[in-house]
């Protein structure tokens, strides 16, 4: 809100070199399309281990083209690194990192984030994460091997996996990209209460830096117990210490506590920032004011409190007290109250809409869709005499991946067509856009529907063979199909690939605000220079005063004076 | 509509695929109010010229009504959700009935050991008998299974029973079932626990009364 903090570096355009604009840049667009970059790459490789583990599972034995033939051990290790990338090295820098980054400083008329080298720091470490990661792949006795949970005993002892240094490599790995996202925490939380423009009062907020500050407050509160659950495992592999090893007095569900004390939180992490890029996207292609603005904070809000008690629902049949279950059971399903409330809001926001689907708004309305019905699927794995049948089973799988993949996914691309104009100058190919949408949404579904069937019949997750089970041998056929779905899927993303690079390329240069939206990003260039806006912006109203009655047009930015509009009408 | 799980044979497992098809219908009907929902605006409310979008904020009550109102419903369909599942928990999980045969089972990488006491009913006598993957059982008779593992977590999952519990190594965890139907039934390892993970798999034979009495006669034959 003052001009303290601003650094001569940034208001001074003077040239910097390669190197600084480049790599080891501190402006925060930059340290985003740098987090956004890594994060698509690691989505590549995320992408393509599943088509070596759907390709064992519908054909079991039989070499995987191009990859070759999979032993159980490689199975676990491609299940286990699929699971670390997507949520990890996908998700987190893509919906956290990316567009929080992007969004914060010029959503709230900053020059940059607060602490630019930190965050520089911050994307170097995460960074450094991947390289560690990477590498876990090629050392002696592959990559880690026990599961994105790393459940103990199992991923306590080299000799249970058979897994040596890629089980520590995976360790250090999670270490450090914490380390990053503490730092971008940190960043985030201090920007958004120092640094907004002149009027930006936090009730005039748009609703994704609420949905990215309250992620990066859960994120931060639950993440320091599995930091020291990580470094007890570690010490258990290399010192010798029995943390989780009952011989020598240690506890293996100390670790399933600590996980998913910050696992669960870890969903909502991930979730928030994709519902946020949703109500931004749905706001600006219906011409019409988020429904219920401060029910919707205030639920975020609410629900971020709330996942911090329902961690345990993870855990009915892990052998904990089964006197715990049930409260745990009570608290998950009232979580579903704040959630159901964003997501009516988005629903009313939608009626009487004046709607145009341009790619990023059917990108929104996907991962509106596809989420209610992850979320719907998410009370019977809430339920806990259920959940004894269902868990462990394919029909968890395919609910988180409804839930995970709607924000991540499906979300992400509503935010990456939506912001791609201000991110890189150039608008990307609607036709594309389409094809890459209706392919993706239809094959999702034709992936994960059947998967729920597939896991009702009682398949188990991680097992690489299902025709080592008669009563799983019924289901083979189904198991086919989602695979060949599957590798459509993964297929249809290369026309997303060829319109980013096709967009990039092409001479079709982005406006300031082609869509016509209302908060602050639209006013700088596309994309903005290095410290954002010629002049501080001064805020006047809320984010989503669409077709306004004050107003001639159907949008009204928050910087703009009303006194103008006013006599625009005139 | 049953066959979208295996068959069921335990005493509750009915009341689990109950619980499962009340959240089912519950969850029917939102799935189709809210996604018809959705379908109906984008197709009622695409832009047309010339015409506003509503400038409805949503931020009196009257208007979030719309929203609130929904959601007490689900709060309370929540809460009969949860009242009838902790019953059907409780009784699976909770208080276990009185054995008519205990078993200890035993995970390790990567098989189910399955050791019964003997006609003496106790653990640890020379008269116990071990199998591997092999659980023989009478149906109508209430089974307890003393769960533990010698090395990493396993998870003891009867899919036909609908009973499932992790083995954790350092406890002894009691579940219990009762079949009602004679039969061979597999118990797949639930929990990753290696590379023999995949194929970790025993086999529960359910006898009638007169089969299981042949069969503890040929186990035992001295009695």
């Amino acid at each position: 809100m003052t001009d303290a903090a601003v650094d001569p570096e940034r208001t001074h355009h003077h040239k910097l070199g390669f190197w600084r604009t480049y790599v080891f840049s501190t402006d925060h667009k930059t340290i985003a399309r740098q987090y956004l970059t890594l994060g698509l790459l690691w989505a590549i490789v995320g992408g393509l281990l599943t088509y070596s583990m759907r390709w064992q599972l519908a054909y079991p034995e039989t070499e995987v083209p191009g990859w070759g033939f999979i032993a159980p051990d490689v199975y676990n290790a491609l299940v286990t690194m699929h699971g670390t990338i997507m949520v990890f090295f996908v998700a987190m820098p893509i919906l956290l990192a990316a567009f929080g980054n992007f969004l914060i400083p010029l959503m709230i008329g900053a020059q940059d984030m607060a602490f630019p080298r930190l965050n520089m720091l911050s994307f170097w470490v995460f960074a450094t994460a991947s390289v560690v990661l990477l590498s876990s792949f090629f050392v002696p006795g592959g990559a880690a091997a026990a599961g994105w949970t790393g459940y103990p005993p199992l991923s306590a002892k080299a000799e249970y996996t058979g897994v040596g240094w890629g089980m520590n490599l995976w360790l250090l790995a999670l270490a450090l990209e914490f380390a990053s996202f503490l730092m971008g925490g940190v960043n985030f939380l201090t920007t958004t209460m120092n640094m907004r423009a002149p009027g930006m009062t936090f009730f005039r907020l748009p609703l994704i830096i609420w949905m990215e500050l309250t992620a990066a407050v859960i994120f931060m509160l639950s993440v320091g117990p599995l930091i020291a659950g990580a470094v007890m495992l570690l010490m258990d592999r290399i010192l010798g210490t029995t943390f989780y090893l009952p011989e020598g007095g240690g506890e293996p569900l100390l670790w399933q506590h600590l996980f998913w004390f910050f696992g669960h939180p870890e969903v909502y992490v991930l979730l928030l920032p994709g519902l946020g890029i949703v109500l931004e996207v749905i706001t600006v292609f219906g011409r019409k004011p988020v429904f219920g603005y401060r029910t919707i904070i205030y639920s975020t809000i609410v629900a971020g409190f709330l996942s911090f008690i329902v961690w345990a629902h993870h855990q009915f049949v892990s052998g904990m007290d089964p006197r715990l279950a049930m409260p745990f059971s009570i608290t998950t399903i009232i979580i579903s109250v704040p959630f159901a409330i964003v997501i009516f809001a988005i629903i009313a926001t939608l009626w009487r809409a004046s709607i145009t689907f341009a790619t990023p708004m059917l990108f929104a309305v996907g991962a509106l869709g596809v989420f209610i019905f992850g979320g719907l699927t998410g009370i019977f794995n809430g339920s806990a005499p259920v959940d004894i049948y269902v868990h462990d089973t394919y029909f968890v799988v395919a609910h988180f991946h409804y839930t995970l993949f709607s924000a991540v996914f499906f979300g992400g691309f509503a935010g990456i067509y939506f912001w791609f104009p201000k991110m890189f100058g150039r608008m990307m190919n609607e036709a594309l856009g389409k094809i890459h949408f209706w392919f993706t949404f239809i094959l999702f579904n034709s992936v994960f529907i059947p998967m729920h069937l597939v896991g009702l019949r009682g398949m188990m997750r991680r097992i690489a063979n299902p025709m080592q089970y008669e009563f799983l041998k019924p289901l083979q056929p189904l198991n086919q199909f989602i695979t060949l779905a599957a590798i459509v899927l993964l297929l249809s993303q290369i026309a997303f690939v060829i319109n980013v690079f096709w967009s990039l390329a092409g001479r079709k240069a982005a406006e300031r605000n082609p869509w016509q939206a209302n908060t602050l990003e639209w006013s700088a260039e596309s994309p903005p220079p290095h410290g954002n806006f010629a002049t501080t912006p001064v805020v006047y109203r809320g984010p989503y005063e669409y077709s306004s009655p004050e107003a001639a047009d159907d949008w009204l930015a928050q910087n703009q004076p009303l006194v103008t509009a006013k006599a625009a009408r005139q | 509509m049953q066959s979208w799980f295996p068959e069921n044979v335990s005493t509750y497992g009915g009341d689990v695929d109950g619980i499962f098809w009340f959240i089912f219908y519950i969850t029917t009907v939102w799935f189709f109010l809210t996604e018809g929902l959705i379908l109906y605006f984008i197709f009622r409310y695409r832009r047309k010229p010339g015409q506003k979008a509503a400038y409805v904020r949503g931020d009196t009550l009257g208007q979030l009504a719309w929203v609130f109102v929904p959601v007490v419903i689900v709060a309370v369909l929540d809460f009969f959700i949860d009242l009838h599942g902790a019953e059907v928990w409780a009784k699976i999980k909770g208080q276990l009935p009185p054995a008519d045969l205990v078993v200890r089972a035993t995970g390790k990488q990567f098989n189910w050991e399955f050791t019964y006491p003997g006609p003496d009913g106790k653990f640890g006598t020379a008269d116990d008998l071990q199998l591997d993957n092999e659980l023989h059982v009478p149906v109508g008779k209430v089974v307890r299974v003393v769960l533990t593992s010698k090395d990493v977590i396993h998870s003891f999952f009867l899919p036909n029973l609908r009973l499932k519990q992790d083995v954790v190594p350092g406890r002894e965890i009691t579940a219990w079932f009762e079949v009602t139907k004679p039969g061979h039934y597999e118990i797949p390892c639930a929990e990753l626990c290696g590379f023999g993970h995949s194929g970790m798999n025993g086999v529960l034979s359910a006898h009638t009364p007169e089969d299981y009495e042949r069969w503890l006669k040929d186990k035992w034959p001295e009695k």
